[in-house]
């Protein structure tokens, strides 16, 4: 009786609150005025009951049970709604309560989406966010792939987007203590080119400001598939748009069944996690019901492919650990190598600028670099010194190399290999060549790489001497050499040497001091593939924490659909393909093949996809365009923030906007999941409030909005948003994460950011691999391996089936023993396409490699008219076109008659793309230099056939698996030939 | 009186462009009335980075120098200007919009090339050390704010302090022989716009070829012995520093225990002598 007593007041005082909002808040008088509902509010007896009647921006409210309300919202129990109805109340308890029908709700999803917004935003009127910084202008906070910023605002217009400076109250960065220096970064944040960027690409002439169609796009009659990338586009409006799109998910699902929706995103979105790519966009596909598309590890490939089989690590899709390494490295470390690495470039991987002013005190304390790679690169300029130049692809080679120089000259740890490693012996046979004739000599090896013997028996005897660190790739785990058609045999063999000197020796370890800082990795703020607020427990890392923080309806998609991402073109034009598994919850995962259309599926009819980068990021792409066009793909609908590559292959094109127009929260260089505590690149973990600083531009809506209006068509809105706005999921989010310890709630969103404090000296997280080292439990603080992994007893040993680091690999040798491709113990392969194919050689002589760029992330920078497109490194301007640029050795250009900035084309069978020259000493001869990640996409005629101006130089690399039995692009292993453009197309 | 100075290490700059952009960011679409219109969107560098590559294929080098306006002492561009171009007391020279419109030909009067012509506003614009917001209490330019490898800055300096700095840090500045007493001083602009000669030392036994390491190597000019080193584990060794077209020099290497060996080499730009076994 009490609670019925209470319930009353309740309903009582919201009556009274809602007036008052009203009157004191016009944005809540406005709000109020959108909709005329009768709202009522009751047990589900009806025994008790209070009627809300908004008409014409009025309230009036009233106890009793109305007979034909728009909206109901029932509780099985007063004491349930006396629970729920606080505030402050426990969002765990009210999903607990949802999913029990102990309170229910009743009515269109447009109606019930309001109600819950007026409720809501009870809570949260006259919100106070950024700080004013006179002159009618305000600073607000948001942070992207590139670093936190600053933005300043005047006018509902960004006038300048900075990197952040931290105040007094901010907390001290963290102080190392090496060789009687003490080394701190500046109390300030950095950020990474792309990053400043931001207002050149928010304020894009190539900007999607309205929903559009394709013009001969008839969905009740002639669709013209065969016109897609060539016809034009006609302005929609949203309702339009959006029953175009509903209707064609219902015709999808009823004319073919489950998994006729294809959903795919590109792999970064805009940052944020509320509306990065594994948040907003699961959620919606998992509640309809989609096949997904299944992403290659495209930064790892030869790690999770390779070198997983030989020391664990899945839940990092085999790259390494990499805790406090930044302090031991400074310490101890005379030697580092780079291999295939070049953080400054790559900024590791959304680690901003942080790491070069560690790598300058590298410098400063004389530790000596050696870099690897093909190209001299952007770490080797800063930072000089030898620079080894394989020929790309046979890195495997020289690693051969150095351990034959090691073995042979007995210069590796020997104690370490006999209690840390299995397997040396049968690897040790093949290094000398007892087993196929061949010693894997320094001279051996170059005849493989070109590069001469004698240095590589120098770097042999210098690292085998000194205590070395090993940089493979921008962050442990990456690199241009990982995605060659020999790439596992790289990364297995990055493990290899480590496990002949000492992995996890003081001053011996994996980094460039790119990670591994002492940061707090034990502050909870979540990274983005935790899923956000996704619910999505199997495509998402949300099962690791995010289920217990933030309770939230878990989503779960119906179909089982797949489709692996560099298979998409098979998939819809073959209508069947074969793929392997990117799971990094145990080494075995990735042996589960699987095959498309899954068993009683639907053929892909409808492609539904987050924005347009494929065409510059995956490989032989013009098989991208070409899909386009097959008949049975009924309706693509492309969800994108401006016009560019793929977007314009859609039949719909709903037009998205960016994290600065929406809300969202999130922390930089903060990835979780498949790089747990990534944030050790960064110098400050900073919590960042993501400020909605300007509306949307034109017509454009976050994605979040764009799929809570498809919801409320498809009347799953309250399972989508559970009622809450973007802001409201922030704070959802917030109270999730440590930061309620730290920083009140309404301080966060007016300041806009939080720097986690370092922890004191003495309880930063040991270095890496130490424990293994010292044959201690494990003590880094890292959830993997999963229990079951482990054989002799939890945290003991690393996830491989001996627990040590395996030469020769039982994962593989259950697999496939006999695998030619990947024998458990790793033997020189040549690359199936480089100087070794003769005859493929011989029509394209140059071999081209395309890392990951410099100036864009992804396709995020590129094209857009964007400030980036003036750099001199990224594009050059040619006529009134900028040209994505090519680099060809000095020697090679001038056999072709080419100088600086000659438009040049690069081609082989598989197409043809046009690039101004670099001529560079940079690139060894006989290889092009051509980053991937161009967002243009240009043909000069028939898209998928015709050679392209945009620069997606990716039209140009294989399709080929880099192992028949993976999921793994090979992209840097790629013959051309170059000429002087002759302005014709080729066909 | 103090005055504004940039100042830029060479050796710093990777080419991040930051600089480039934060002052398109800070300029793209905004006024700041008093001291500049708006950049245009494309074309303009008021910050250029500039690239040198030095040496062959594998002993190579590469540098990056950031150039601004020089706020030069004894400016052409103001001497040329009629009044439309000042210097300030701080050293900050400045075009005004105003006065300088239709003036196209004051974008020649720069001998460092960094005017640019504005063709929709119809005036010459440049580098204008963010004066705005320096005035406004801003402690750096937005170039230098956004650059976090700590290869530019923007100071305020007495002249002693500046003569006490380009001591201590060996700064220089960008072709000083023009005259016109630049506000921005550089250093390691040798990686720019000096040479090198290098080469790579080794030695033979028993048909091995190894790195010849520790061997000392010696640099004539004439008979004058003007630099030494010792080869690095890879045998390599560099002489930097040395006057582009400076013509003939020779390099001797004295490996120990054994004859000398010479090479010359003509200096035109930076060279790579290659593979010398001893």
């Amino acid at each position: 009786m009490l609670e019925k007593t209470q319930f009353s007041m309740l309903l009582f005082g919201l009556d009274k609150s809602m007036r008052m909002a009203a009157a004191k808040y016009p944005a809540y008088r406005e709000k109020l005025g959108e909709m005329n509902v009768v709202l009522q509010f009751k047990l589900r007896d009806n025994s008790q009951g209070r009627v809300f009647t908004f008409a014409n921006g009025k309230l009036n409210s009233k106890s009793g049970i109305h007979a034909d309300p728009d909206v109901v919202i029932s509780f099985e129990e007063a004491a349930t709604a006396v629970r729920l109805f606080k505030p402050g109340r426990s969002m765990l308890d009210f999903i607990s309560a949802a999913k029990a029908f102990q309170v229910e709700t009743l009515g269109s999803d447009e109606q019930v989406c309001w109600v819950s917004g007026i409720i809501n935003l009870l809570f949260h009127l006259n919100v106070d966010y950024g700080v004013d910084v006179g002159n009618g202008v305000r600073r607000y906070t948001n942070t992207t792939n590139g670093g936190p910023v600053f933005v300043y605002v005047k006018d509902d217009k960004i006038i300048r987007i900075t990197p952040m400076d931290f105040e007094e109250e901010d907390a001290d960065p963290w102080v190392v203590s090496a060789r009687g220096k003490k080394f701190s970064p500046p109390k300030k944040a950095t950020a990474s080119p792309y990053a400043l960027a931001w207002k050149s690409m928010i304020y894009s002439k190539d900007r999607l400001l309205y929903p559009m169609k394709r013009v001969d796009f008839d969905p009740d009659g002639e669709r013209n598939p065969q016109n897609r990338g060539i016809s034009g586009y006609e302005r929609i409006s949203w309702e339009e748009a959006l029953d175009l799109v509903v209707k064609e998910i219902k015709r999808a699902k009823q004319k073919h069944g489950p998994g006729a929706i294809l959903n795919g995103s590109g792999s970064h979105h805009t940052w944020g996690a509320l509306g990065y790519w594994l948040s907003a966009r699961p959620r919606f596909f998992n509640t309809i019901g989609f096949t997904p598309v299944v992403h290659n590890p495209d930064s790892w490939e030869g790690w999770y492919w390779g070198a997983s089989h030989h020391w664990g690590q899945t839940a990092r899709n085999g790259g390494g650990e990499t805790y406090n390494t930044v302090e031991d490295c400074l310490k101890h470390c005379e030697l580092i190598v780079f291999w295939s690495s070049d953080p400054e470039a790559t900024s590791g991987v959304y680690g901003a600028g942080d790491g070069t002013i560690r790598r300058q005190w590298m410098e400063e304390l004389g530790i000596k670099v050696v870099h690897i790679d093909p190209y001299y690169n952007h770490t080797a300029a800063l930072f000089p010194g030898k620079w080894l130049a394989p020929r790309p692809g046979t890195d495997s080679a020289m690693i051969l190399a150095l351990a034959y120089v090691w073995i042979t000259e007995d210069l590796y740890d020997k104690e370490y290999v006999a209690n840390r490693t299995v397997g040396f012996e049968k690897w040790k046979e093949h290094v000398l060549g007892e087993d196929d004739g061949i010693p894997k000599t320094p001279e051996w090896q170059e005849g493989e790489t070109g590069v001469p013997a004698k240095d590589v028996r120098a770097l042999a005897r210098e690292w085998g001497t000194k205590k070395t660190y090993l940089n493979s790739g921008g962050i442990i785990g990456f690199g241009g050499a990982c995605r060659t058609a020999t790439g596992t045999d790289w990364a297995r063999g990055m493990v290899y040497l480590m496990g002949m000197q000492g992995l996890g020796k003081p001053g011996v370890n994996m980094g460039g001091l790119q990670q591994g800082t002492p940061v707090d990795t034990r502050f909870f703020f979540p990274g983005y593939s935790e899923g956000g607020f996704s619910g999505d427990l199997d495509g998402t890392a949300a099962a690791v924490n995010m289920y217990q923080r933030m309770p939230n309806l878990m989503t779960r998609n119906t179909s089982q659909q797949a489709v692996p991402r560099l298979k998409i073109p098979e998939a819809i034009m073959d209508g069947k393909c074969e793929g392997y598994p990117t799971n990094p919850m145990t080494i075995e995962g990735q042996f589960f093949k699987f095959g498309f259309p899954a068993p009683g599926h639907s053929p892909i009819t409808m492609y539904y996809k987050y924005g347009g980068s494929h065409m510059g990021t995956m490989c032989d792409t013009n098989r991208y365009a070409n899909m386009y066009r097959t008949q049975s793909l009924e309706c693509v609908v492309n969800q994108a923030i401006w016009f560019e590559g793929e977007t314009k292959f859609a039949d719909i094109i709903l037009p998205a906007c960016t994290n600065f127009e929406r809300w969202d929260i999130g922390e930089h260089a903060n990835c979780g999941g498949y790089i747990q505590h990534s944030f050790t690149q960064s110098n400050h973990r900073i919590a960042v409030m993501q400020h909605k600083c300007i509306e949307p531009l034109g017509e454009s809506k976050s994605d979040f909005q764009i799929f809570l209006e498809l919801s409320k068509r498809l009347g799953i809105a309250n399972l989508f948003s559970e009622g809450n706005t973007e802001y409201e999921w922030c704070k959802r989010y917030f109270d999730a994460t440590d930061l309620p310890n730290a920083i009140s709630w309404k301080k966060f969103i007016k300041k806009g950011y939080y720097v986690i404090p370092p922890l004191p000296e003495n309880r930063r997280d040991p270095v890496s691999y130490r424990w293994f080292y010292e044959g201690r439990q494990k003590d880094t603080p890292e959830l993997t391996p999963l229990p079951g992994d482990y054989t002799d007893g939890f945290r003991k040993g690393l996830q491989t089936q001996s627990g040590k680091i395996e030469f020769e690999s039982s994962s593989l040798k259950r697999f496939d023993p006999d695998d030619p491709e990947r024998l458990p113990v790793f033997k020189y392969r040549q690359s199936w396409e480089g100087p070794n194919t003769t005859e493929l050689f011989e029509k394209y002589p140059l071999q081209m490699i395309s890392p990951h760029p410099k100036f864009t992330f992804h396709t995020m920078g590129d094209g857009k008219d964007s400030v980036i497109n003036d750099i001199k490194d990224h594009r050059v301007l040619v006529g009134d076109r900028y040209y994505w640029i090519a680099r060809i050795n000095t020697v090679d250009a001038e056999a072709r008659g080419i100088e600086a900035n000659d438009l040049i084309e690069l081609y082989n069978d598989r197409g043809s793309v046009v690039c101004a020259a670099q001529v560079s000493e940079r690139v060894r001869p006989g290889t092009i230099h051509s980053y991937e990640s161009c967002a243009v996409y240009e043909p000069v005629g028939k898209p998928g056939v015709t050679t392209d101006l945009g620069g997606c130089i990716n039209i140009l690399t294989p399709s080929r698996m880099m192992v028949e039995k993976s999921h793994a692009m090979a992209g840097n292993s790629c013959l051309i030939e170059v000429c002087k453009w002759n302005k014709e197309e080729r066909v | 009186m103090k005055e504004r100075y940039f100042i830029i290490d060479v050796a710093r700059c990777w080419d991040c462009n930051n600089c480039f952009i934060a002052c398109h960011d800070e300029h793209e679409g905004n006024n700041w009335p008093g001291y500049t219109l708006a950049q245009p969107r494309h074309g303009h560098r008021w910050i250029d980075v500039r690239r040198r590559e030095r040496g062959q294929y594998p002993l190579i080098d590469v540098a990056y120098r950031p150039t601004p306006c020089m706020h030069c002492k004894d400016a052409p561009c103001v001497k040329a200007s009629g009044g439309a171009i000042s210097r300030r007391e701080d050293g900050i020279v400045l075009i005004d919009p105003e006065k300088s419109m239709g003036k196209k030909e004051l974008v020649a009067s720069c001998p460092y090339g960094v005017i640019f012509w504005n063709e929709e506003q119809n005036v010459p614009q440049k580098c204008t050390m963010c004066a705005h917001l320096l005035d406004d209490g801003w402690e750096q330019p937005r170039c230098a704010q956004a650059c976090f490898a700590g290869a530019l800055k923007a100071v305020s300096l007495e002249e002693e302090e500046l003569q006490r700095m380009i001591a201590a840090e060996g700064l220089e500045q960008l072709h000083p022989e023009k005259g016109t007493k630049p506000n921005v001083y550089y250093k390691n602009l040798h990686r720019f716009d000096k040479e090198f000669i290098s080469g790579s030392a080794a030695v033979k036994h028993d048909d091995v070829v190894d790195c010849a390491q520790g061997v000392q190597v010696k640099l004539y000019r004439a008979d004058e012995m003007i630099g030494e080193c010792l080869t690095d584990a890879f045998g390599d060794f560099r002489f930097d520093g040395l006057p582009r077209n400076s013509g003939e020099y020779r390099v001797e290497l004295q490996p120990e225990g054994s004859s000398s060996q010479s090479v010359h080499a003509d200096l035109a730009s930076s060279i790579n002598l290659g593979t010398i076994i001893l």
